[in-house]
């Protein structure tokens, strides 16, 4: 469910083609099958963005009207007694990519400026190549990965370390089980990295030489030249590719329930186990008998759509804003 | 142009190889994961026996096997837990519930040194209540003397997709704990007072395997394949019995006394000195009355088979066969399909 596709996220100015004088001449019967063809198909994926919006809407009914608003604040999950809430997986897949993104942007961030603008140029293509090879990886790979790998050693190095030093914090406190939420957020970030770093490389090659060599000219060293004249220049695209990634960790289902530990529960401690969105749907979906408890998991579904929605609009309006905020020099 | 039309005639072709022949018949099934192996050795041993049938089988789950048979949008379904009252209600015809084979639940567990660890069903309740929290409780240490027990607290591992075998278990501990059944009930899901979801059988074993100090519940076929522990369970007849193969079909041996006449039974639990208290039959669900009489006979032909001749393949992967009494009153149960009133099998 990798859903913010939609995401603008080039850096330079975008010049809209002009529209076709459609009204002047005669239009031939290529163009007018043309037009159709391309019409046709924007009309098709509004219908099944709309079709399943409608969809998860009508099968969600019977649990909007039995439980109402307080659906989105319970925090029971009781499918024997029929009683359901979802907070505490809002809670999870919230907390879980939040995580992962603290940790992945720094890093992606860092890889993508090495790769744009310092990397000798040998080592730009093989190093990227790896780096996109991370994003080809089947999420349930990562899982299994997680389980047999991350998972031990977070138990038995990891959070004994930091419940050691740290354990003042409510953050790293609880037994140290392996999974739950750090796991999930170790793991998710893992994943996003690769989507995060190679669109901000991208982003960063697009900035024009000119400004580099601007900067260089005045005297900037080669940090000052890349914060100055090319992280500033390519923001909005940058603050874009990190939200592409928080989307992606968002809708993550397979490797996160793999090792979040499957427990609705909201706790402070990052040592707990969590539940997600997606994964309680994952989980239970194909043995859920009674109507309402099918009910109550599409409507989990309607919320998580709500959610990436939610933060879709909010990374447009950040991008717009970032975007408008540094009128471009004339060229 | 020419290019699209010889891509068209060479499609066709294609499709023409792959469609199956006209005199095939297709009968079309949806339901349980968990008896998916079983069920299809047996869909391909029986082509043997009838080439003209061919099945199709979708491992969808219990849940999506029940409102599918329901719809009618398959020929049957099949469950790993048996239909409530209120779902058969929902059904357009009488559905029966035709066992096929059983399957039993262990409780397996890390350890060091992996010593044969002996439980009661009211501690283990008590363990997924979270009463019992530490392994050198002196409730374990009473059933366990010679066990070398630690002070470590005990990490409990469930389910965490929804799925018959945590029905099972969770049937089981309502048997044996009042408690259990208040608190927190029987359910292909259920909301557990403590422990770690874990995915699917591989995903509790995982976690077992790796943490020190955990106990879970797994598959009978699991945990013998992946060599892991399993605790004798005391069943009804006092006596601690281990989970195998001959032990579980012992159990629907000695509940075929009091069998009911819809199959639709708990074994969990069950008297009889030899078996062991953790099991239960998957079944499958077919409409008493066929709409389509070919379909119908040839339906009711192959339960028969898989009854009878089909029992000799579910020990080889490691599902427990059904017991001579139960195939009996099973017999008579398949004789009373129908279509349009009229038996589609004849008295054999």
């Amino acid at each position: 469910m990798s859903n913010s596709a939609t995401l603008q996220i080039g850096v330079g100015e975008r010049p809209s083609p002009p529209p076709l004088a459609s009204g002047i001449g005669r239009r031939r019967s290529g163009d007018r099958v043309f037009h159709g063809v391309v019409r046709a198909a924007v009309w098709i994926v509004i219908l099944l963005a709309g079709g399943l919006v409608v969809a998860l809407a009508w099968e969600s009914a019977p649990a909007i009207r039995k439980f109402g608003w307080p659906f989105l604040i319970g925090s029971s999950w009781d499918p024997v007694a029929g009683s359901f809430g979802a907070l505490p997986f809002i809670y999870g897949t919230v907390v879980s990519s939040l995580l992962a993104l603290l940790i992945a942007a720094p890093l992606s961030l860092g890889a993508a400026i090495y790769l744009a603008e310092i990397a000798p140029f040998w080592v730009r293509p093989p190093i990227g190549f790896l780096i996109e090879m991370l994003a080809a990886v089947p999420s349930v790979v990562y899982g299994l990965w997680g389980v047999f790998v991350l998972v031990p050693w977070l138990r038995e190095w990891v959070q004994p370390a930091l419940g050691r030093w740290l354990g003042f914090l409510p953050l790293f406190q609880g037994p140290p089980y392996g999974v739950g939420m750090l796991a999930a957020g170790l793991i998710l970030s893992i994943m996003i990295v690769p989507y995060i770093t190679s669109v901000s490389r991208e982003v960063l090659l697009a900035v024009p030489n000119a400004q580099r060599e601007a900067a260089l000219g005045l005297g900037a060293t080669r940090w000052e030249a890349t914060r100055i004249a090319v992280l500033r220049y390519g923001r909005s695209g940058l603050i874009g590719a990190v939200l592409l990634g928080l989307g992606r960790a968002l809708g993550e289902t397979m490797a996160v329930t793999m090792v979040i530990g499957n427990r609705p529960e909201i706790s402070a401690s990052l040592f707990a186990p969590g539940y997600t969105m997606a994964s309680v749907i994952a989980n239970e979906f194909t043995e859920a008998t009674s109507d309402l408890y099918v009910s109550a998991l599409v409507q989990i579904g309607l919320l998580l759509l709500g959610v990436t929605l939610v933060v879709n609009a909010l990374a447009r309006l950040l991008v717009w804003s970032v975007g408008g905020a540094i009128k471009r020099p004339a060229e | 142009m020419k290019k699209w039309f010889a891509f068209g005639w060479f499609a066709l072709g294609i499709a023409s190889l792959v469609s199956p022949a006209q005199a095939q018949m297709l009968i079309n099934g949806a339901g349980a994961t968990f008896p998916y192996p079983i069920y299809s050795k047996w869909f391909e041993e029986y082509t043997r026996v009838d080439p003209e049938v061919r099945f199709n089988y979708q491992a969808i789950g219990s849940g999506g096997g029940i409102r599918q048979i329901t719809e009618r949008t398959v020929d049957f379904g099949a469950t790993d837990g048996p239909m409530t009252d209120e779902q058969l209600k929902k059904a357009p015809g009488e559905l029966f519930h035709i066992p096929t084979v059983l399957g039993a639940v262990v409780a397996t567990y890390n350890l060091p040194g992996s010593p044969k660890l002996q439980f009661t069903g009211e501690v283990l309740a008590d363990i997924f209540l979270g009463k019992v929290a530490k392994w050198n409780d002196e409730k374990i240490k009473a059933l366990n003397p010679s066990a070398n027990l630690p002070d470590q607290p005990i990490v409990v591992v469930h389910r965490s997709d929804g799925s018959g075998t945590t029905y099972i278990w969770v049937d089981y501990l309502s048997k044996v704990s009042k408690e259990w059944e208040q608190k927190v009930g029987r359910g292909t899901s259920v909301s557990w007072p403590v422990g770690l979801g874990g995915k699917g059988n591989e995903g509790v074993a995982g976690q077992v395997k790796n943490a020190p100090g955990s106990l879970g519940y797994v598959e009978l076929a699991y945990a013998i394949t992946n060599k892991l522990p399993a605790a004798a369970i005391k069943n009804q007849a006092g006596r601690f019995v281990e989970a195998t193969i001959e032990s579980t079909t012992s159990a629907a041996s000695a509940a075929a006394k009091n069998m009911p006449a819809d199959f639709r039974v708990s074994l969990t639990n069950p008297g009889g000195e030899d078996a062991y208290p953790i099991a239960s039959f998957t079944w499958l669900l077919v409409y008493r009355d066929q709409p389509n009489e070919a379909k119908g006979r040839a339906l009711a032909k192959f339960l028969w088979w898989a009854i009878h001749d089909g029992q000799k393949y579910p020990a080889a992967l490691l599902y427990a066969p059904l017991p001579g009494p139960v195939v009996k009153q099973i017999e008579a149960k398949i004789k009373q399909i129908t279509f349009s009133g009229k038996p589609l099998l004849a008295a054999q």
